[in-house]
């Protein structure tokens, strides 16, 4: 009877989680397909050759690949996003310890400060960090891409309350016995703190992969683009060549997925501690 | 020297030490929010105050960009767009998103494997669901029309769609709909209609922790009071989950406001198009910024505009949570 009463909540779920996968499946057999398949009009309910392409080819994927130098792309990708989360990381960790466990004036004042920059909107500060960056002779240069994101608040924020929860009296204890203060913060605090620095960095991970405005504004030649902006223009690029287009988006995409599938609790859980949170 | 003077002079050294030691931790993280994060803010607020060219500032302009836009009907174009897509996102996605979560929540089996496929979209790049969902919403070969066939529905032109939705709806029944009323471009619900996939994942996450921490108790008081499925919920859950349900509208709302990468890259030729029915707000600070005559100024005006309407919703937020939610 219990059962039976959740086949229908099962039913519900299992529609959604199909219009949630289906349009992945849509790009993996488009990018499949050869040209003259994609111009077929699909038939929903037929598994091929909507679903299923007549002729899978991988040709796609070869061109998309050496067409454009997408291999660089996701090199300056991993290069950056290693420096991102990295210094991240290292920013963070000693600014939410100051914050956390120092005692100085205006240190409340100043925190609050910091976090109320994360209320202004990025198309507020896109503009006029172009022209800083411009004056810095940084656009088009990885610096443009990697040091504004070296700190970043909400990171600071989130470690500042992990950091907190840690009692005081181990601080004392500590720096009594001869600890000294650095020691502390890396051989006490960061050991217990790994879930907190687990989430900033795999928050950094997908805001290094995914980001795009920045990037589209402060780069303009290969040599630099990470890999959205390549993906990006490569798809203005193509036109009508679909398969192509899927192709690309399923490569880049795929890194950034396998991610998620080793460490799906962790993200998921990241997400729903910091929202409630923040 | 005095014992005492000599104890004071230690307290002072002591704190100016402190002092200097807490500088030392957070000036790389400092140094870095204020000359990217806080100087641009400033300067944002300076340079909208100047006639820009090509990023070169030719001349004080003190309020007259403020007021241009009062009459600039692309601005009010953009505003009136993004609107409509806040509109169409918020409600949907909450709806769909508590909806769904209040159904994991049945302590039912495979739960973790329907959490992990809904929030999939969430970590997926916004060009990579761009260039797919453009592809999905070919008029002729793609695949959202292919449903509607199938179940027997029109297949519409989607993103190169001007006609408003109400005004299509209204002229299927026959009906010829005064042009205030047709609504947001059919190019306009189906960028809103990606972003609802995209993006309701992570609401439904959000979601399902509030639900999760609410005290079985409350439960099984309703059910030995007798009350039914849908009396628990508007008498259980529903306040108990609105902190929430706070946050997640206003998060949502946020956000969508500052949508730019779908009318990016799902939009072209150009870009905002049909008929400027998709252009919003950040994009319209994107084109005097960057594409148009570098237009700086201006595109700070704008900016700031929408910096205010997403300060008075935090501050609403904030009211708001203060003052209803304490409930246990």
């Amino acid at each position: 009877m219990r059962l039976l009463r959740r086949v229908p909540i099962h039913i519900v779920l299992t529609i959604g989680a199909i219009s949630m996968v289906l349009p992945f499946i849509w790009m993996v057999s488009t990018s499949l397909k050869t040209p003259q398949e994609t111009f077929i009009p699909p038939d929903f309910f037929h598994l091929r050759p909507t679903w299923i392409p007549d002729r899978i080819v991988i040709s796609n994927y070869v061109q998309a690949w050496s067409e454009v130098p997408f291999p660089r792309y996701f090199l300056n990708t991993i290069f950056i996003a290693i420096c991102t989360v990295f210094g991240v990381l290292i920013t963070s960790c000693l600014a939410a310890y100051a914050f956390a466990k120092f005692d100085f004036p205006g240190r409340d004042p100043i925190f609050i400060f910091f976090l109320s920059m994360m209320i202004v909107p990025q198309a507020v500060y896109l503009v006029p960090s172009f022209i800083i960056l411009s004056k810095l002779g940084w656009v088009d240069t990885y610096l443009a891409l990697i040091v504004p994101w070296l700190a970043q608040i909400f990171s600071i924020f989130l470690l500042r309350q992990q950091f907190r929860t840690i009692p005081n009296d181990y601080y004392d204890a500590a720096l009594i016995d001869g600890c000294s203060r650095m020691g502390f913060l890396w051989r006490v605090l960061v050991p217990l703190s790994k879930p907190t620095l687990v989430t900033i960095g795999l928050f950094s991970l997908l805001g290094s992969w995914n980001t795009f405005i920045w990037p589209l504004i402060m780069t303009n030649s290969d040599k630099i683009r990470p890999i959205q902006v390549g993906l990006s223009y490569f798809a203005q690029e193509q036109g009508t060549e679909y398969g192509l287009m899927m192709a690309a988006a399923t490569f880049c995409v795929a890194p950034i997925i396998i991610v998620y599938f080793i460490a799906q609790r962790q993200v998921i859980e990241s997400y729903a501690r910091s929202g409630i949170k923040g | 020297m005095t014992e005492r003077s000599v104890l004071r002079k230690n307290k002072i050294s002591k704190r100016h030490r402190e002092l200097l030691r807490a500088f030392v931790y957070i000036a790389p993280a400092a140094a870095i929010i204020l000359v990217f994060r806080v100087l641009p803010i400033v300067a944002a607020f300076g340079v909208s105050f100047y006639y820009v060219m090509m990023g070169k500032i030719v001349g004080f302009a003190g309020f007259s960009q403020y007021l241009m836009l009062l009459s600039d009907s692309e601005f009010w174009n953009a505003l009136l767009n993004t609107t409509y897509f806040v509109i169409g996102t918020v409600p949907v996605s909450l709806f769909l998103s508590l909806f769904v979560a209040v159904l994991l929540n049945q302590k039912i089996r495979a739960l973790g494997l329907y959490r992990t496929i809904y929030f999939l979209p969430v970590v997926t790049s916004l060009v990579a669901v761009a260039i797919v969902w453009k592809w999905i919403f070919h008029p002729r070969l793609g695949l959202f029309n292919s449903f509607l066939e199938a179940i027997h529905l029109n297949p519409m032109m989607w993103l190169e769609e001007p006609r408003g939705i109400f005004a299509i709806l209204a002229s299927n029944v026959g009906i010829e709909l005064p042009s205030w009323m047709a609504g947001p471009s059919l190019a306009l619900v189906a960028i809103t209609i990606t972003n609802l996939w995209r993006g309701i994942g992570y609401n439904i996450v959000i979601f399902l922790a509030g639900l999760q921490s609410i005290p079985n108790e409350y439960y099984e008081a309703a059910r030995i009071d007798g009350a039914n499925r849908f009396q628990t919920f508007w008498k259980v859950t529903w306040p108990l989950i609105s902190p929430t349900t706070f946050y997640v509208v206003i998060m949502t709302t946020i956000v969508s406001f500052q949508v730019f990468t779908l009318v990016y890259l799902m939009t072209g030729s150009p870009v905002g198009g049909p008929l400027g029915t998709t252009k919003v707000l950040v994009y319209y600070i994107f084109e005097k910024g960057f594409e148009s005559g570098g237009d700086m100024g201006y595109a700070s005006c704008v900016a700031l505009v929408l910096f205010v309407i997403v300060l008075g919703l935090t501050l609403i937020q904030r009211r708001l949570i203060e003052h209803r939610v304490h409930y246990y």
